[in-house]
Order: structure tokens, then sequence, then C-alpha cells
């Protein structure tokens, strides 16, 4: 079949509960949180309609949705669920239980600013919160990245048997509208056939258990196995994007997409969508002389060291730009660069701008005064400061 | 071993056994017997769920599993949401759950697992309308993590972090009523039973797999190490909980109550013939037994008034 995009205009939440439906996942456990919400009301609308044939489970907290995606997924079907915030930190427990028992549960987390101060709005802090728990974290940059994310994920999770999230940003592309194209079901289905899974609670010829009590003697391979598996996955990943590409067009067999690097004197690093503001701005700052580029990290874990060398060798400097923070310490995906690239005979210069916490705009202007910012820095050959707090009202 | 045919035909319990020696509850350990019945109820055909708790280390250590049945180890408080998700599996898969010829999905979780930290997640698996059977095998404390109280610990119980001293004891609560917050969901199938009564047990748990929807069974455990009571007392001490009407034995089905006690018609034991084989309620004195006593009169004439109603 001759692959003719279905386009529809979407918001980021519906194109990520399209992929779902596409993906047919048999089990969905979710808990409402706003701004994830209309993700699963997408779903349950489906399921009303018709449209898809999955066991909802409208269960009473976000612990016990990853639970229960849990339990299905032991039993071997393809369970996904989506989260926020809030409700994503409630999760953390079990999300060390899914990876550690090796389920390939894939969820959206609608990146939202953690409480207190209430907020909805757009902040990376609390799915970097979870880098620890043995996901794969996917953050999509619009719309058409959330629902090729979402269908991704699951084969890449389903291959290497580790838990994957696909991470949107809180209205900017949760409520906002645009076109996405859609895979035809067919062709969903060839790119991605049902889940074959590791062990089946279903199958009673020879009985097991799973998650059981690990001994110092065992425990410590456990972890290795899963840290391998990671290392797999980077592998797969770059296979299943680029097989993505060659069947639907988009490729995605980059973890950093580079946008407009080649030459670029200094790049602007970051994830999710605020990269779609860099890249225009990187557009405008080219035809002000600027030589810059942009790197989007698309895959944070794992984490893509050896493609961020070959970037960084390159360049006289990164502006690493964080929607996000770790308290006493730094921007985490500068802290992870950083550290990423220091064994390494890359050695640009590397500041950390913190941008845009809680939902706070930020426009190609704030690129362009970065850019400002970084050529002066460049030029004298060292930092002012490590970490510029950069909307901060002064 | 093969039982003989002639032996078979007296057990009153199933001969197969599908629950392994060699595993490691301690001695006269009742939440052991009681996964031994459930899996002689049960066989093969189970997906067994565990929280956080004794029963954990009685499964056995990776790669060991002394169940003769799949066992999904989860987190203390998720019983009730596993449950719902393997159930949902299950159908998504068209497989079939509870009944004859279906799969058993069950729940083993223990008294803290059920009435504390696990008690959001046992009320939306009640709620939602599962067809699982969520098992809470009671021994009145937090034993995994030695010997705490939970909200099932009896008035005047010593633990370790409700010690009785020289001047007081802790425990000032008496048990909480977990079957009467399980009633309240108005689910098809709820029920009491005791590791001293097993073919009441195995009755109530055939029960349980006929009746579609969730079901949920209280099973009282004895614990020695716990309750500080000689190892061979277990049963005993199971049978008085009953025989003193401080544990009854009794069934709820579809808005309908009914006690089983081995004689609903004597009158109950006092309290005191129960307590005084354990440690932990050595240091009570008469006035503490008889507000436990007092306790126990109120709760067994409240289920017997239900009982007479609802019958
Ligand atoms: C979130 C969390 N908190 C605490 C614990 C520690 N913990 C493990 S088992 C247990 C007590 C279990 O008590 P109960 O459910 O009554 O079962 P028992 O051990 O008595 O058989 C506790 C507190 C845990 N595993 N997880
Ligand atoms: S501590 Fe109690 S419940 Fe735990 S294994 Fe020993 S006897 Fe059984």
């Amino acid at each position: 079949m001759e692959y003719k995009p279905i386009r529809k205009v979407v918001s980021g939440n519906y194109a990520a509960a399209y992929a779902a439906k596409h993906a047919r996942v048999q089990v969905v456990a979710a808990y409402p949180i706003t701004p994830q919400t209309s993700i699963i009301e997408k779903i349950a609308e489906f399921i009303a309609n018709g449209e898809a044939d999955i066991q909802y489970v409208p269960v009473e907290s976000e612990h016990s949705a990853m639970a229960a995606c849990i339990g299905a997924s032991a039993a071997g079907a393809r369970a996904f669920t989506a989260t926020s915030a809030q409700g994503l930190a409630l999760m953390h427990e079990m999300l060390h239980w899914a990876s550690g028992a090796r389920l390939p549960v894939v969820m959206v987390d609608v990146n939202r600013a953690m409480a207190p101060p209430w907020s909805v709005w757009d902040d990376q802090t609390d799915s970097l919160a979870q880098r620890d728990t043995g996901w794969l974290q996917f953050y999509a940059e619009n719309n058409q990245e959330v629902y090729d994310g979402v269908l991704m994920a699951f084969k890449v999770a389903e291959t290497v048997n580790v838990p994957a999230m696909v991470i949107e940003s809180a209205f900017i592309l949760s409520h906002t509208y645009d076109v996405v194209e859609m895979i035809p079901q067919e062709l969903v289905d060839e790119f991605l056939p049902p889940r074959e899974p590791l062990y089946d609670l279903a199958n009673f010829e020879k009985p097991f258990s799973v998650g059981a009590l690990g001994t110092p003697a065992d425990y410590y391979e456990f972890r290795y196995k899963l840290a391998k598996a990671h290392e797999e996955a980077k592998k797969v990943i770059k296979e299943v994007g680029k097989e993505f590409g060659e069947r639907f067009g988009r490729d995605y067999s980059q973890m950093i997409e580079t946008y407009r690097t080649d030459d670029a004197d200094f790049v602007f690093m970051g994830m999710g969508s605020l990269m779609g503001t860099v890249k225009q701005a990187v557009d405008v700052l080219r035809e002000e002389g600027y030589k810059v580029g942009a790197a989007k990290v698309r895959w944070f874990r794992p984490f893509p060291k050896e493609e961020l060398y070959e970037l960084a060798k390159n360049v006289d400097g990164i502006a690493v730009l964080d929607r996000n923070f770790s308290f006493g310490q730094e921007g985490i995906l500068f802290n992870e660069a950083k550290g990423a690239l220091y064994n390494t005979g890359a050695k640009p210069l590397m500041k950390n701008y913190i941008v845009g916490l809680g939902g706070r705009d930020f426009t190609v202007n704030d690129v362009r005064k970065i850019a400002e910012n970084m050529k002066a820095i460049i030029e004298k050959g060292e930092l002012d400061v490590e970490v510029d707090w950069y909307h901060l009202k002064r | 071993m093969e039982i003989p045919e002639n032996v078979k035909k007296r057990l009153s319990l199933p001969a197969e056994e599908h629950f392994y020696a060699g595993h490691t509850a301690c001695q006269g350990c009742g939440a052991a017997l009681g996964l031994r019945y459930v899996l002689k109820a049960y066989g093969r055909k189970t997906i067994f769920t565990i929280p956080a708790c004794c029963s954990t280390i009685i499964a056995g250590a990776w790669p060991y599993n002394t169940l003769d049945a799949n066992l999904f180890h989860t987190a203390f408080e998720t019983t009730g949401a596993v449950l719902g998700g393997i159930e949902a599996a299950l159908k998504a898969r068209g497989i079939k759950v509870k009944g004859e010829d279906g799969v058993m999905v069950v729940g083993w979780a223990g008294d803290g697992g059920t009435a504390d930290i696990g008690l959001q997640a046992l009320s939306g698996f009640l709620e939602r309308g599962h067809d699982a059977l969520y098992i809470m095998y009671d021994n009145e404390a937090y034993m995994n993590t030695g010997i705490q109280r939970s909200s099932s610990t009896p008035f005047g119980a010593w633990t370790t972090n409700t010690p009785g001293g020289k001047k007081h004891f802790l425990e000032k609560r008496h048990k909480k009523k977990v079957i009467d917050i399980v009633i309240a969901h108005e689910i098809p199938y709820a029920a009491t039973a005791s590791v001293a009564y097993p073919e009441d047990f195995i009755r109530k748990l055939k029960k349980a797999q006929k009746t579609p929807g969730p079901s949920f069974i209280q099973l009282f455990a004895p614990c020695p190490t716990g309750w500080r009571s000689p190892t061979d007392k277990s049963i005993e001490l199971a049978r008085l909980a009953v025989q003193t009407a401080y544990f009854p034995l009794f069934e709820y089905e579809n808005g309908k109550y009914k006690i089983n006690m081995p004689s609903t018609k004597k009158e109950p034991k006092p309290i005191e013939e129960f307590l005084k084989l354990q440690g932990r309620f050595k240091y009570m004195t008469k006035e503490d037994i008889e507000v436990l006593q007092q306790w126990v009169n109120r709760e067994w004439e409240k289920l017997k008034k239900l009982a007479e109603v609802f019958g």
C-alpha cells in the first residue's frame, strides 16, 4: 500500500490519542490532570464510538494508573497512559517498577511545572526528575512529533523491553492545534506489529514469578542488564527512526536533530517545543550574519553522548537552554551535556540559560539576546556567568 | 507422592499440592497455610499478585517461586490496581477470567497493604467491578518490617511501635473493620475466613471463583512471631478467634449476610481465652480486657442483627 498521509488539524493531546489508537493499545489506565486530560477523553471517545477496541481502566490515582498499566503489560497487553507534573511525581515509585520488570509501557507526559506555586504551564522539571527511573525519554517539538513519537516509542520500547515516555509541553503543544500527518492504520500495523511480550503471565505451562526479592548475589546483574538495554536502545532508536523516515518521510535517525550546524560557530541546544522557536530564530540570525545553528535533543534517555561529541567538536560554543532546573546545581540538560563531554577532546565554551520556567514566554528575540551574549563570551574566550537566569526581573 | 484412591475419597480438601515445601515462612505461619489453601482451591491456572509483605519472602527470592502458579510481585500499595490491570489485559486478549474454566486473578496482601497504604487502590478495584479476587491475610500488624501496628491491630496489642511499657500501652484504637468498608462498596461477594477452618475457606474461594465481579476475603492468619505465641498454637488461636467471636466468620452475598460460625447457637467464649496464649497482650489489666470484650460483644451483636435483618 502506498503511503498517503491523512492530514488532520489536531492538538498535541489529540495527536497523542490518535497515535495510541493507531498503535492499537489494548489497555489504557489513566487519571485526569490538566493539561493531560484531553488525551484520555479522546481515547474514551474512540472507545465509546466503537472506533477502538481498548480496555479502559478509570483508576483512582496516577499511582494506580501506572500500577494498572504494569499489571496489564505483565499480562501481555500493550498498555498506555498519560499524565503530567504532580501526577507523574505520584507515579514515581511505579516508574521504577515498570523498568525493573522490563515492561514496555508507553506514557505521554505533558510537561507542566511543579507546585507550589500552582502552575499548569510548561516546564520540564517533572519529566527530568524521572531521569533515573530507567525510562526512555523522547521530547517532542511539535504535534507531529507527538504523534510520530508515540508510534516509535512503542516499537523501541517493545524491542528492548524498557518503558518509554513521550513528552510534550503544556498548552504550547497539548492544547494548540496544528496539521498532523497521520498514517493509515494498515501502514501503522506494518510498522508496529502486535506485541510479543518478554514473558506472559497467562502462560501456565511452566509457572514463574516476576519481581521477586533480588539478593545481593543477583540484584547487580539485573541493573547491568537494564543498563545494557539502554545502550541497545540507542541502536534501536536510530534504526526505528530511519525506518520511520523511509516509510513515512520523516526521518528520526538522529537522536540529536541538528539544524544549520555544519558551519556554525556556536549552537543553541535544548529540548521540546522551545526548539521550534530556536530554529526560527536561527534563520533570522543567519540573515543577520550570525553563524549559528540549533541542536535539538530528541532522546534524553538514553543520552546521545556520541552525537553530542560529533556536534561539540566542531563548534566554539554551546548555549544550553534549560526549561528546568536542578536545585543546588544547574539546568539538567546543561549538567548532562557538560558531563558527557568531559572525557572527550571536545571542549566548546558552554553556558546555561534557564528559560521559560512555568510557561514564561520564550521568543525569537530572546534567542537573539542569547546569541549576542554568546558571541561576546566566545570572543572573550571566557564565561561571564555559567548559569544565567535569563528572564529574571532584575 | 500418589495418594491412594481410598484415602483421596476421605479427604475433605483437594489433594493436589501447588505450594512447594522449602518456603521461607516462620514455623506456624498462618499466611503460608493460607497460600497453600488458595493454591489447592485454584491450582495452576492462577495469576497472583503479591505486594511487599511477609508473603514476598514466603514466595521466594529470585529465581525461586514457591507457588506453582504465575506470580507478579508488586509495590506495597498497588494490589488493587495491578489486579485491575491484569484482568483488563486478559480481557483485551480474549482470555476468559473467573468461572470454572477461566483464569483466577488473585491479589494476596497483608493487613497493612490492605487496610492502610493500599486502601485507596482496594477501593478503586472494588468500585470498578473487576473480575478478580482480593485476599487480605490478616496477621494484625506489619510483620515483614518487624511487627509495627497496622490499623487492623486490635486494642491493647503490643507491637514494636505501640509497645506496652511500665506505665502505658500505646495501642488504644480498636481494629479497623476493613470488611465493613469493603461491603460498603456493594460488591457481589465478600467473606471472612480463618486458616483454622480450611473447608470453609476453600468453599468461599470456590464461591469467589463462580461469582462474576470483584470478590474479597479477609483471612485470619496468626503470626507466632508477631503475636509472641507458641508456634504450635496457631490453629488453636485461629479457632479461638472465631469461637470468641473476636473474628466471626461470615459471608456477604449480594446484599445478604450469613454467619458461618461453627456454632451460632453457643455463646462465644470469653476473649481472655484468645488473649492468654499470646505475649502481645500479656500486660493488659482486667479493665483493658474488659474494654476489648465490650468491643467484641458490640461488633458481634451488630453482625447478628445484620444477619437477622439481611439474612
Ligand atoms: C511504599 C512502601 N512503604 C513501606 C514499605 C515497607 N514495607 C514493606 S512490607 C511492610 C509491612 C507489610 O505489612 P502487611 O501488609 O501487614 O503484611 P505482613 O508483612 O504482616 O505479612 C512495609 C511497611 C514498602 N515496601 N513500600
Ligand atoms: S513473621 Fe509472621 S506472617 Fe511473617 S512469615 Fe513469620 S509467621 Fe508468617
